[in-house]
């Protein structure tokens, strides 16, 4: 079968390739259905990543956040019509330590190779997940986005030094919103501090018990532990605020992707003695994990609808730079895109 | 009940050496054929994809069929008719001797030489096709088209915007076709050779999907080049 592929080639600038495709190979067919923007693809699209990266990975199709419904599973796993989520990692070595996300061998989709904007996608059976009656489609197009604050919640957990009674986000994009969201959930007994810089942004977090905006913290505020979820530019004020406010012995779970050097306060990191934990993408127990927790509490269904942007539809080639071109002027929320091309 | 009918209707050319038809021909190593009855089987809309072809090629197809994707349940190989709508018609009475045909069925008729189709293109002829009754896939004519009635002089230069290229799938309300193909003389039978000019002829309204211009038909060599071409063009990483 000829497979569309819907690929970056310069920055801003999308053609469509062809692939032959067999469906006699042990993979599942997919039809994406709907889709989410990442920051991460909007750093190709852009051209912000440097041009040695750019000229390496393009021609490239984006997108890794991603639901589609099966069409075809020789493997016999999945039901054709079933609903799944895509993980866009794919590992090609088993580690007893080492996750799968943190294999230097694992490929990633629209990083290492094509992201999910084909026709159709071919996948391992045990790079999806099946989703559950009801859930919510636009919703769960970012269950990837998701899987990553479940997978620092789980480092955290076996990480962490002691207990939590009060824990502090830093950021309050997406990411911030989901690890806000998760933790309140996970950690009831626990205080769940949002640190923002935006007025606008911190109304959406009403589930938190306190916000404090990065200009005016108390110099005596402190937190047990602290999640990153800043990244850019706002990295470096981020690290420092949460190394100045963070209980000794602490642990700082970094979320936050910089294309720049970030300059740490090391002397204060070292004199509280404190556990700085990296964390990214997720595995596949990760997405299980998200979409188990999804069913077992509806109302942080509802809460992650809030975060649903926008829907736009790509019905032609031409459509895709229109829908980045609008995520970029989007403030706030998730650009959910339905892929009928 | 929603039928797919892949047209392979082509014979090949004696030239010497029996050549294959156009449809068996390869591209990157799988003959066409099987790229579209993939994309096809790819659609679980379909409650059967009937292939259509000349009896001397229906073994073939089968063996082919098996080889490439194994034994499918829900397609059927039939015997073709003397011309493009004849061999529409074997289908449908393929499928009124099998099953019989109900008031919604619909077909989607393809060329088995345009490989390239997309899902949209396959759902948007199934969606309106139940709702129009008749589809056919088009694109914009970006040459502009001439009329010559005697191929030495123009006759007219139609007005570009109101001019498309012709694609497939086209896709018809079964019944709706039957009827208006069992309506025309022989004559007329022997002229019309598009499904779709059968219902505009009878005032049918015939609903337009968008193509898409790489949604080409091979039948020439030359076609087959920019096929290889389109498939080999720079791979991805």
């Amino acid at each position: 079968m000829i497979n569309q592929v819907y690929r970056l080639v310069n920055p801003r600038h999308f053609e469509v390739h062809y692939k032959d495709e067999s469906l006699s190979s042990p993979l599942v067919a997919v039809r994406p259905t709907y889709f989410s923007i990442c920051a991460a693809d909007q750093r190709y699209y852009t051209g912000k990543r440097n041009k040695e990266v750019l000229s390496k990975k393009l021609p490239m199709a984006l997108i890794h956040e991603a639901v589609g419904e099966v069409v075809h599973d020789p493997t016999g796993h999945y039901k054709v019509g079933t609903h799944v989520a895509l993980i866009p990692d794919d590992p090609t070595e088993e580690n007893p330590v080492i996750e799968e996300n943190y294999l230097r061998s694992t490929r990633f989709h629209s990083s290492s190779c094509d992201g999910f904007m084909q026709d159709y996608v071919f996948m391992k059976p045990n790079r999806l997940v099946s989703l559950f009656d009801g859930l919510d489609l636009e919703m769960a197009s970012f269950t990837e986005l998701m899987s990553v604050s479940m997978h620092a919640i789980r480092q955290f957990k076996r990480r962490a030094l002691y207990p939590a009674s009060t824990l502090g986000v830093w950021g309050d994009g997406n990411l911030g919103f989901i690890t806000c969201l998760f933790l309140k959930n996970l950690f009831p007994e626990a205080k769940v501090y949002l640190f923002s810089k935006h007025n606008d942004k911190a109304e959406h977090f009403s589930f938190v018990d306190r916000i404090y905006y990065i200009d005016h913290v108390p110099d005596d505020l402190t937190v047990d532990h602290a999640f990153e979820c800043v990244g850019g530019y706002g990295s470096e004020s981020a690290f420092e605020q949460i190394i100045d406010h963070i209980e000794p012995m602490g642990t700082i779970m970094a979320l936050g992707v910089s294309e720049y050097p970030v300059a740490l306060n090391t002397r204060m990191l070292l004199e509280k003695g404190l556990s700085m934990i990296g964390c990214s993408r997720s595995g596949r127990v990760d997405f299980v994990n998200t979409i188990h927790f999804l069913e077992e509490h509806p109302h942080v269904q509802e809460y992650l609808k809030t975060l649903v942007g926008s829907v736009q539809t790509i019905h032609e080639i031409s459509d895709i730079s229109k829908i980045f071109e609008h995520d970029l002027m989007t403030s706030w929320g998730k650009t959910v895109v339905k892929w009928q091309i | 009940m929603i039928y797919g009918e892949i047209l392979a209707g082509g014979k090949g050319t004696r030239m010497g050496n029996v050549q294959l038809p156009k449809q068996f021909m390869l591209l990157d190593n799988k003959p066409i054929i099987i790229h579209t009855v993939e994309k096809f089987l790819l659609n679980d809309r379909f409650d059967k994809i009937i292939v259509v072809t000349p009896k001397e090629w229906m073994n073939y197809t089968e063996d082919i069929i098996t080889k490439f994707i194994g034994k499918i349940e829900k397609m059927a190989i039939v015997e073709g008719g003397s011309d493009r709508n004849e061999s529409i018609m074997k289908g449908i009475e393929y499928i009124e001797e099998t099953v019989g045909v109900n008031d919604d069925d619909i077909v989607v008729t393809h060329d088995s030489v345009r490989p390239f189709l997309t899902h949209r293109i396959i759902e948007e002829n199934i969606d309106m096709a139940l709702k129009y009754k008749v589809i056919d896939t088009v694109i914009s004519a970006t040459d502009t088209i001439i009329q010559s009635e005697d191929g030495e002089t123009i006759s007219d230069i139609p007005i570009r915007s109101t001019m498309y290229q012709g694609q497939t799938p086209q896709s018809f309300n079964i019944k709706l076709l039957v009827d208006s193909y069992q309506s025309l003389t022989n004559e007329e039978k022997g002229i019309l050779t598009d499904a779709c000019k059968i219902c505009l002829l009878k005032g049918q309204t015939i609903r337009l999907v968008r193509g898409e211009s790489f949604n080409i038909k091979i039948t020439v060599p030359y076609d087959l080049k920019i096929a290889e071409g389109l498939l080999k063009g720079e791979s991805g990483k």
